[in-house]
C-alpha cells in the first residue's frame, strides 16, 4: 500500500534521539543457559555486544533466536549464567531498551493513546508527551491516523506504530523479533527504513530474521545460533562469503535442519 | 389462561397510570441493585485482576471457591447477613437490619463473585496476549491492571450486566434482611412474592412483567452502546 | 458514537446518584419495628389501622410480617420492638423467658377449615373440628398444612392431636406440609383441591380460591387469640420503649379497639377486639 512507503525524509530531532543518559552498553552475556519443560533450550551462550553495529541473529527454526532476544532484554531469566549491561550502573537497564514483536501488540485505544501510554510508563510528564507523539507519528507516516483506533490500521501500519511507540521512548537498544515476517514487501520496506533511521540516530539494533536478504542489507554483524548454542559471531559480509562453521555454511545453503 | 391475560392488562394499567406505589417500589429496586453492583465492581474488578496476575500458594483453591460462589443461593446469603446484622449478632449495633443498606450489602455479596470470576478470566486471557509487550515497556503486573481493565471494558460490561441481572432477580436475600416492609424495604421481587402469598396472581404476574420490561430496557440500552463502541475499538 | 456513550453513562450515573440520595426512609426518627405474622398483615388490618396511629402520634410503624415462629425469633434477638402474634402458649413462654415485658390480649378471630366444594371427605356435616379431621384422615383426602411453626400451624397440630390423629407420619401421602406461609399453602390447596386450615381474615382476602370454600366453622376450639408484647429492654437496651409502649397503649385503648372492630373484609367484620380494660 502506498501509505506504507510515504514518509518524510529522515531527520534527527531532540524528540527522538536516544536519551543522553550514559549508555548501558556493552551487553555482556556470560555462560547463559535456559531450561524449560525439562529441556535445555539455550546452552552455555557467551558473547559481548559493543555500541555501534547493527546485529542480526540468524539460525534455523527452533534454534533459540527469540529466546536469546528475550534473555537479553530481560523478559526471561537465565537458568544459569548472567546477562550484564556493563554501562548501566544503578539504572534499570530495561528502561533504556525497547522491543518490537513479530505481531504488533496494541491496546484498544487510538494510535496516539498507545504511544501516550508508553510515554507515561517511562515517566514522561503529560505536557511533554504531545510533541513527542506528533513527531514520531509524522516520522513514521502515521500522522493522519493519530485519532484512529489502533486496531483499525493495516498490518504494516500497526507494525510502524509499534516502532513509533518504541522510538518515542528514546531507547538506547532496540530488540526486534522478526519484525517484518508478517508484512507485505511495501510495508517491509517502510519498516526497514524506520529501523535504519533509528540506527543512524544512535539506537543499537539487535534483530532476528528469516530473511537472509534483509539481514545482508540491514545488518553489520551476525550472531549465528544453532540448537541453542552460539556458533559464530561474524561481520556480515564475512558470514555470507566465508562462514566459519560447517553448520553456518549448510544453513546458508538452506540445508540445515533442526 | 385468564390469569396470564389479566396479568398483561394489570401490567399495562400499572405502567400507564404511573402508580405511585409502583414508582416507589421500582425506585427502591433500582437503587438497591445498582448500588450493590457498584460495590461489587469496586471489590470484584481489582480482586479478579489480582487473582489473574499473581501466583501464590492456594491460588487455585481460591479460584475454584470463587467460581463456586457464583452459585450461592440468595436465601443462604440472606440468612448469613441477617445473623451478622441482627441485634443479637456481631454487627447488631449498626442497626442496619430491615433497611435498604442491609439489602445492598446482601446483594453485593451475591454479585461480587460473578464480577470477580469473570474479570479474572478476562484479565488472565489479556495478560497472555499483552504481558511481554507491557513488561518490555516497563509495566509491572500491578501497574498494568488499570490498562488491562480498560482494554477489557466490553467484556467487563457483560460481566457487570450479569451481576445486575442476578441482583435484580433475587428475592431470598432481600426478603430476609429487608423484611419487605411497606414503603421502606419493599422491592419489586418481594412485592411479587407478597402478592403471590395473597393469592393475587394476576397482580403478581403484572408486577413481574414490569420487572422484566425494565430489565429488557436496561439490557437493550447497554447492548446498543456496547456493540457500537466495540465495533470501533476491536 | 462518542456522544451516545457519554449520554448513556451520564444517564446511568444520574440514575444511580438520584436513587442513592433519595431520602432513606430509615432517616425517619420516630419509628418502631413490629414483628407480626403474615396472616395478620395479609388480612389488610395493618393497612387500615396503622395510618391512623401514625397520623395521631407521628410514629411510623414498620411491620415485618413473617411466620409466628420467625416473628418470635426476631423479637428474641431484639430485632423488633414489639411482638404481635397469635399463639398464646408461645407468647407466655416468651414472657416467662424474660424476653417480654407484659402480654396484652388484643383481639380474636377464628380459624376455618376450607375444602373442595365437592367435599369428598364429607366434612360439611361434621359437628366439631375434630370430627372433620377424622373424616379427612379416614378418607385420606388431600390436606395442605403450613408446616412452618406458625401460630396457624401450631393450632392445626393441636387440633389433630385433639382428634387423636398424627398426620405427619411418612406413610400419610395425603398430608402435605408446604413449609410456607398461609397464602402459599392456600395456593397449594387450591391447586390440589385439598382441605386446609386457615384464619378467616386471610381466607376472605385470598384471591385464588379456585374450587375451595369454607367447609367447617364455629367450633370454639377454632378460636384464635392475638396478643401484643413489648420486647424487654433489660435484655435489649436499644428497644424503643416509649414509642413501643405508646403503640401498645393505643392498640388496647378504646380508640384502637374500636377501629379493630370497624375493619371489614368484604362487608364482614374480620377481628373482634377483646383487650381487658386496665390490664
Amino acid at each position: 500500500m502506498n501509505r506504507d512507503i510515504a514518509m518524510s525524509a529522515p531527520s534527527a530531532t531532540a524528540a527522538t534521539t536516544p536519551a543522553t543518559a550514559p549508555s548501558i552498553l556493552p551487553l555482556r552475556v556470560e555462560n547463559v543457559s535456559f531450561d524449560a519443560g525439562g529441556k535445555r533450550l539455550i546452552n552455555d551462550m557467551s558473547f559481548t555486544l559493543e555500541a555501534g553495529p547493527r546485529t542480526v541473529i540468524l539460525g534455523p527454526n527452533g534454534a533459540g533466536k527469540s529466546l536469546t532476544l528475550r534473555l537479553c532484554h530481560g523478559l526471561l531469566t537465565p537458568s544459569a549464567g548472567r546477562v550484564m549491561w556493563q554501562g548501566a550502573g544503578k539504572q534499570d537497564p530495561m528502561r533504556r531498551q525497547a522491543m518490537v514483536f513479530q505481531r504488533p501488540v496494541l491496546l484498544r485505544r487510538t494510535v496516539a493513546q498507545n504511544i501516550d501510554y508508553a510515554l507515561k510508563l517511562h515517566g514522561v510528564p503529560r505536557a511533554a508527551r504531545g510533541p513527542i507523539i506528533e513527531d514520531v507519528l509524522s516520522r513514521t507516516g502515521l500522522a493522519q491516523f493519530a485519532k484512529s483506533p489502533a486496531r483499525h490500521l493495516s498490518g504494516g501500519e500497526q507494525q510502524k506504530l509499534s516502532l513509533a511507540r518504541a522510538w518515542a521512548t528514546k531507547p538506547q537498544v532496540l530488540f526486534l523479533d522478526e519484525p517484518t515476517a508478517s508484512l507485505d514487501p511495501a510495508a517491509t520496506h517502510a519498516v526497514e527504513n524506520i529501523i535504519d533511521t533509528m540506527h543512524t540516530e544512535g539506537t543499537r539494533i539487535i534483530m532476528t530474521t528469516h530473511d537472509l536478504g534483509q539481514a545482508r542489507r540491514h545488518a553489520d554483524e551476525v550472531l549465528f545460533i544453532n540448537k541453542g548454542r552460539l556458533m559464530e559471531k561474524t561481520p556480515i559480509e564475512d558470514f555470507f562469503n566465508a562462514p566459519e562453521t560447517g553448520e553456518a555454511a549448510a544453513f546458508l545453503k538452506g540445508e540445515l535442519r533442526w | 389462561m385468564t390469569d396470564i391475560s389479566q396479568a398483561f392488562v394489570t401490567a399495562l394499567h400499572l405502567l400507564v397510570a404511573f402508580d405511585a406505589n409502583l414508582v416507589e417500589i421500582v425506585g427502591l429496586s433500582l437503587r438497591v441493585s445498582l448500588s450493590a453492583v457498584a460495590l461489587a465492581v469496586l471489590v470484584g474488578l481489582p480482586l479478579g485482576a489480582w487473582l489473574a496476575l499473581f501466583k501464590f500458594p492456594g491460588r487455585d483453591a481460591i479460584i475454584v471457591f470463587l467460581n463456586a460462589l457464583m452459585g450461592l443461593p440468595p436465601v443462604v446469603v440472606g440468612l448469613v447477613v441477617y445473623l451478622m446484622l441482627s441485634r443479637s449478632g456481631p454487627l447488631g449495633v449498626l442497626g442496619l437490619l430491615f433497611t435498604p443498606t442491609a439489602m445492598i450489602v446482601a446483594q453485593a455479596i451475591l454479585v461480587t463473585p460473578i464480577v470477580a470470576a469473570l474479570t479474572r478470566q478476562v484479565v488472565a486471557d489479556l495478560w497472555v496476549e499483552y504481558s511481554e509487550q507491557m513488561r518490555s515497556m516497563g509495566a509491572s503486573p500491578l501497574g498494568a491492571i488499570p490498562a488491562l481493565l480498560y482494554d477489557a471494558r466490553f467484556t467487563l460490561v457483560t460481566a457487570v450486566l450479569a451481576g445486575f441481572g442476578r441482583a435484580s432477580a433475587e428475592v431470598g436475600a432481600v426478603m430476609i434482611v429487608g423484611g419487605n416492609i411497606d414503603h421502606v424495604t419493599r422491592m419489586m421481587t418481594t412485592a411479587i412474592a407478597l402478592e403471590v402469598s395473597k393469592g393475587d396472581l394476576a397482580l403478581a404476574l403484572g408486577l413481574g412483567i414490569v420487572l422484566i420490561t425494565l430489565s429488557l430496557i436496561i439490557n437493550a440500552a447497554t447492548h446498543t452502546v456496547k456493540v457500537r463502541a466495540e465495533a470501533v475499538w476491536t | 458514537m462518542f456522544k451516545l456513550k457519554t449520554l448513556f453513562i451520564a444517564a446511568l450515573l444520574a440514575l444511580s446518584l438520584g436513587t442513592a440520595t433519595a431520602p432513606d426512609a430509615q432517616a425517619a426518627d420516630k419509628y418502631i419495628t413490629v414483628a407480626s405474622t403474615t396472616s395478620t398483615a395479609n388480612s389488610g388490618l395493618f393497612d387500615f389501622l396503622l395510618p391512623k396511629f401514625s397520623a395521631k402520634t407521628g410514629i411510623e410503624v414498620r411491620v415485618v410480617a413473617v411466620g409466628t415462629g420467625k416473628a418470635i425469633k426476631l423479637a428474641r434477638n431484639g430485632d423488633a420492638d414489639v411482638l404481635f402474634v397469635h399463639h398464646k402458649p408461645s407468647e407466655q413462654k416468651f414472657i416467662a423467658d424474660g424476653m417480654g415485658v407484659k402480654r396484652f390480649d388484643v383481639m380474636y378471630n377464628d380459624f376455618v377449615m376450607v375444602g373442595p366444594k365437592s367435599d369428598p371427605a364429607g366434612v360439611k356435616g361434621a359437628k366439631t373440628a375434630a370430627d372433620g379431621l377424622k373424616k379427612i384422615a379416614a378418607s385420606k383426602s388431600p390436606f395442605a398444612s403450613r408446616g412452618d411453626n406458625s401460630g396457624t400451624n401450631k393450632k392445626e397440630l393441636e387440633l389433630w392431636k385433639g382428634a387423636g390423629i398424627d398426620p405427619t407420619g411418612a406413610g400419610n401421602k395425603w398430608y402435605s406440609a408446604t413449609g410456607s406461609g398461609m397464602g402459599a399453602t392456600l395456593n397449594v390447596a387450591s391447586g390440589m383441591n385439598a382441605y386446609s386450615l386457615t384464619d378467616r381474615a386471610t381466607w376472605l382476602k385470598f384471591k385464588n380460591k379456585g374450587d375451595l370454600e369454607i367447609v367447617l366453622e364455629g367450633d370454639p376450639v377454632l378460636f384464635n387469640q392475638y396478643g401484643i408484647i413489648l420486647v424487654n429492654p433489660k435484655k435489649h437496651p436499644h428497644v424503643k420503649v416509649d414509642l413501643g409502649q405508646t403503640f401498645i397503649d393505643w392498640v388496647i385503648s378504646k380508640e384502637g379497639q374500636g377501629l379493630i372492630n370497624e375493619y371489614k373484609i368484604l362487608g364482614n367484620q374480620a377481628f373482634f377486639a377483646n383487650a381487658q380494660p386496665g390490664s
